[in-house]
């Protein structure tokens, strides 16, 4: 074995330890905050967190207005978000190749994905909230829209760069005009990344607090009432958490650990979905 | 540079003058030939000759990117291809193109060689079905996807996607079929097959070929192009290319002495 040989092996050997190490120590705080977050919030997972409201302090509860107000938020804006991200995307991997106006967007998008979330809270609070003088479900949806688009924009560009040039030649060398490529060809060929775009958007906006202190405040009341403040889980277990209440600590707990078991799975589902469904690979 | 004319066979690409540019550099020096009618034709050269490059001018998929441009003429039918008031997708439907790797869309068999016809034709389901099978069938793919048309042309295998691609192509019903090095990403038995289908093809199209297999332009063409570094060096009927070239430049590279 000539030196050179045995260097490189001891190298190698040096690298994969520490590289092991690294991963070790990631997953080491990773298990501590789900195993802390099961062993205190376990306990209140339970059928009054889904069917009650939430208490005032010394009496028994549930969570039910707060998880109905993040389903309805996260679901509108994701619904105005989505459809303007995956235009945008399309504009920018399909169309916007020349000129100033796709590069300018893609660096504004960028900026934007990368924006700290109460940036977007007080511009809604700015915007909307402070103009029409009171806090409602609305304002929360209109700030969850906004985390909702760069994500959406990215991914939907990033997936339909990678459908392949020659599918596109394909079918315009069957005559067919762009608009019916983009829909009918790279769209389908995109889906499952798409997909999986909305659904890890879905993921993030479901755990914003920041964007939604300014915006949709908090309701200790059942409301469905989208132009009045709205509870939503995120706010909910940050007022609760901090208060000196015990059960409002317990409830807190079990809220957190709702939220992560939630975006836990939608993770896993956008995985599965990109592995199972893309014809790409 | 006189038009060569190869003998005894109607024209129905005619191109005159034809040059190429990518941005500022000229990759087809003026070209000048008749593309027979229902012969096959096929374009030889070593790779950066130009050839592929001129395939794409027939049916102008060169305008999909910026830069590239062409001049000259391509007579087709006694209209010029390369006039800005051609349009586009009539071309298109009239000139259909195969590219090197297969390219199934991503749905079912059926609504592969459906998506075509789509464009042109509203035509009721029985009829698009008549037609799905008579593309199939003409690309000899028939018998091996009838009964599975419902499902993904991506899981079929890299001939029969080729196959496919081929019947997406005549399902148009085209009068010019360009196929860009169709087999080169394909085994020896799925090439066979398309060469075989090549043959049968010609009877009712004009079909124009780039390969890189020499082999292959001898046994499937009727007439061949010899290009080199963006000219057209010789053209003539394959057999006299392949036996007894008129261009030392042509022979040397038939022989495997150059390329």
């Amino acid at each position: 074995m000539s030196a050179l040989y045995r260097k490189r092996r001891i190298i190698n050997a040096f690298n994969l330890t520490v590289s092991l190490f690294a991963v070790l120590f990631g997953l080491f705080w990773l298990g501590w905050i789900l195993w802390t977050l099961v062993a205190h919030g376990f306990e209140s997972i339970g059928m009054n967190m889904f069917t009650q409201t939430t208490p005032p302090p010394g009496s028994n509860g549930g969570l039910l207005n707060a998880i109905a107000g993040s389903f309805t938020m996260s679901l509108l804006a994701t619904l105005i978000g989505t459809p303007i991200g995956i235009m945008a995307g399309t504009y920018l991997a399909e169309f916007g190749g020349r000129g100033w106006l796709g590069p300018t967007t893609r660096f504004i998008n960028d900026i934007l994905l990368s924006a700290p979330s109460i940036v977007i809270g007080l511009f809604i609070y700015a915007v909307y909230v402070a103009q029409v003088r009171h806090f409602s479900g609305w304002a929360g949806t209109f700030a969850l829209s906004l985390l909702v688009i760069p994500v959406v924009l990215k991914t939907t560009e990033n997936m339909l760069r990678l459908v392949p040039n020659s599918l596109r030649e394909a079918a315009a060398a069957l005559g067919a005009p762009q608009w019916r490529i983009v829909t009918m060809i790279t769209w389908r060929a995109a889906r499952a990344g798409i997909l999986t775009g909305i659904l890890l958007a879905v993921a993030r906006i479901s755990g914003e607090t920041a964007p939604l202190l300014f915006t949709a405040l908090n309701n200790q009341f059942w409301s469905s009432d989208m132009n009045a403040p709205m509870a939503n889980l995120p706010v909910v277990i940050f007022q609760f958490a901090m208060s000196p209440y015990e059960d409002w600590q317990r409830l807190a707990w079990g809220g957190a650990l709702l939220i992560t078991t939630a975006v836990l799975a939608l993770n896993i589902l956008a995985r599965v979905l990109f592995r199972e469904k893309n014809p790409l690979q | 540079m006189d038009a060569i004319e190869p003998a005894r066979a109607a024209t129905k690409l005619s191109i005159r003058n034809l040059c190429f540019y990518y941005g500022s550099y000229q990759a087809l020096k003026p070209i000048t030939m008749d593309i027979p009618e229902k012969k096959v034709t096929a374009f030889i050269g070593p790779s950066g000759c130009g050839k592929s490059t001129l395939l794409r001018t027939l049916n102008r998929m060169y305008e999909l990117y910026p830069g590239q441009r062409a001049t000259g003429e391509v007579m087709l039918d006694g209209s010029n291809v390369l006039d800005p008031r051609q349009d586009l997708n009539l071309l298109r439907a009239k000139v259909g193109m195969v590219f090197q790797k297969p390219t199934p869309f991503p749905m079912s068999i059926f609504d592969n060689i459906a998506f075509g016809v789509r464009l042109y034709e509203s035509l009721p389901h029985v009829l698009m079905e008549e037609r799905v099978e008579w593309a199939l069938k003409k690309a000899a793919l028939w018998d091996e996807v009838k009964d599975k048309l419902k499902q993904t042309g991506m899981g079929l295998s890299g001939g029969q996607q080729q196959r496919l691609c081929i019947a997406r192509a005549i399902a148009v019903k085209p009068e010019v079929v360009l196929l860009d090095e169709p087999c080169s990403a394909l085994d020896p038995i799925s090439t066979a097959r398309i060469e075989e289908l090549i043959t049968d093809l010609k009877n009712d199209y004009t079909i124009v070929i780039v390969t890189h297999n020499m082999q292959q332009a001898a046994r499937v063409s009727d007439f061949t192009a010899y290009m080199y570094l963006g000219e057209m060096i010789e053209f003539g009927q394959t057999d006299s290319i392949f036996i007894k070239p008129k261009n030392k430049q042509t022979e040397d590279y038939i022989t495997g002495r150059f390329g």
